[in-house]
């Protein structure tokens, strides 16, 4: 405890909504006095989200983004889940692939970007493995981390109570790693949302990522350049929101130490 | 209540688990660090055996080679007359409180060890093992939300209710508060006299060792021998002011050293 009360139900809406507003006038004000004639100010952002909106590309875009990154995302999560749980049982594998993926961990997905188009040419699979390489690291890791953390306490229950090896894994090493995968699991999500964008500058011809390359190039059209990038802003959150919710499942929220 | 009745010397008991010859030594940077020296000991079918000795002396080891958990450097540990080569669920190791498990609610950790059975049996068991313990109203509660000495007791319920022959408890209310460590005390000796397991508890507590057990095994610092092993004659209920019971408590006292006075 702190001793802060906490607070009231109005003022947790008022003060961001204030600092949102006063960011808002901040940039509208800044475009008026220095008389830019490229940035938009936020009255013309608004106006070019809204004709977005009308030709009916928004939502094509977006899908296509969605799409890409849940088919990366995806078997990031279906390969790297797997094979984290199996290296953190068998640390001595383990010790065999490690300096390996930490050399290729800290890569950026965007340096991969002339490989990725090599092995799948300019198209969607490029964008997919693209992300999926942003993804898979990140979630090996927390596999393996989580795996190792489990307190010798709750193996040796689960040994005490017959089990055997897989259903070790399945009943104990699992659930009690389930936390900490959790937050792999959230990040390579963030960081899938990043470079979804970026490939689909490169690789693609549709999606956010492209939305704003394309509004650029054919008449720098900024106000839409700024409408995608507040757009991908707001699906990334809402991205984010949406997984956070998992973590307050009861099985797991024993994991995250809030505050009682 | 009744009469407390005159112990009869526990006649000819089968022997449940022997400790033969036992040493355990760990090796650490090419040092030899010895933990347990020649420990013989036998303890009888239902017999409640204290553990007694200085923190850090080797008890938990002792417990733990028991278990199945590590094998001794030589000599061998026996249940029923076969030797002990790993964990078992018909001996049942409880730790401090910190061995249950936070995924799973109050109803699935006591019945974690149970999923071989059909639910029609399973669940009874659970709801039996939940009284026993008086965890009643908190079937789907998460441990997070119980207080030590409910897990204490949950972690109790879930050994209990894959009906081990033997529970090896380890300092299992050393980190409880002293009235709610008394209270634990009473529930654990009502639960042993009515499911007559073999008990074997290690505490470094002597009051708590006299309370509980039919013989207290004393054991020296590291590394550890058996120092001596005291048979407590006193029936449950205890009364802890009479004067065997502060008699057998001094001579323990004595035993380790310690003069009974602050």
């Amino acid at each position: 405890m702190n001793g802060f009360s906490q607070p009231a139900r109005w003022e947790r809406f008022f003060w961001p909504m204030l600092a949102s507003a006063l960011l808002l006038a901040l940039w509208h004000y800044s475009v008026r006095w220095s008389g830019t004639r490229v940035f938009p100010s936020p009255v013309e952002v608004e106006k070019g989200m809204a004709e977005l909106l009308r030709h009916h590309v928004l939502w094509g875009d977006i899908v296509d983004s969605l799409r890409r990154v849940a088919l990366g995302y995806g078997a990031a999560v279906l390969i790297g889940v797997p094979l984290g749980l199996t290296l953190g049982w068998y640390p001595a594998a383990n010790q065999v692939v490690n300096p390996v993926m930490q050399i290729l961990r800290p890569i950026s997905p965007i340096a991969w970007i002339p490989v990725a188009i090599i092995f799948f040419g300019i198209g969607d699979g490029a964008a997919v493995f693209l992300i999926f390489l942003g993804a898979f690291f990140p979630i090996v890791v927390a596999c393996i981390n989580g795996v190792a953390n489990v307190p010798s306490v709750y193996r040796r229950a689960g040994r005490n109570f017959g089990l055997t090896p897989p259903q070790l894994l399945a009943k104990v090493l699992f659930p009690a790693a389930l936390p900490q995968i959790l937050v792999g699991l959230r990040i390579a999500l963030g960081i899938a949302w990043l470079v979804v964008v970026a490939a689909e500058m490169i690789a693609v011809d549709s999606g956010l990522g492209f939305l704003v390359i394309d509004s650029r190039n054919s008449g720098k059209r900024y106000d839409l350049v700024v409408a995608a990038i507040l757009l991908i802003g707001v699906i990334g959150l809402a991205l984010d929101v949406a997984f956070r919710r998992l973590e307050k499942l009861r099985s797991v929220r024993w994991g995250f130490r809030l505050e009682s | 209540m009744a009469q407390a009745q005159p112990i009869v010397a526990p006649a000819v008991v089968r022997t449940k688990l022997s400790v033969d010859r036992v040493s355990v030594a760990f090796e650490r940077d090419g040092k030899r660090t010895e933990v347990l020296r020649d420990i013989d000991l036998e303890v009888g079918d239902g017999e409640f055996v204290c553990l007694l000795g200085p923190s850090g002396c080797g008890k938990t080891t002792l417990l733990n080679a028991m278990a199945g958990f590590l094998s001794p450097s030589s000599g061998a540990i026996r249940v029923d007359g076969e030797t002990v080569r790993g964990p078992d669920p018909r001996r049942i190791f409880v730790f401090q409180e910190r061995g249950v498990f936070p995924w799973l609610t109050v109803e699935g950790n006591i019945g974690f060890g149970l999923s071989k059975l059909p639910k029609t049996e399973r669940d009874p068991r659970i709801a039996h093992y939940i009284r026993m313990v008086g965890l009643q109203g908190f079937e789907k509660t998460y441990p997070q939300e119980l207080s030590g000495g409910m897990k204490q007791r949950l972690e109790v319920a879930r050994a209990l209710a894959v009906n081990p022959d033997m529970l090896l408890l380890d300092e299992p209310f050393g980190a409880l508060d002293s009235i709610t460590r008394l209270g634990l005390r009473a529930e654990l000796l009502r639960i042993w006299e009515a499911e007559r397991k073999t008990i074997i508890f290690v505490t470094h507590d002597i009051d708590e060792a006299v309370q509980l057990a039919d013989r207290v095994v004393v054991m020296s610092a590291r590394p550890a021998r058996i120092q001596e092993i005291v048979t407590i004659d006193i029936a449950h209920p205890r009364d802890i002011s009479s004067p065997r019971y502060l008699d057998l408590r001094d001579g323990i006292f004595q035993q380790i050293g310690l003069a009974h006075k602050l």
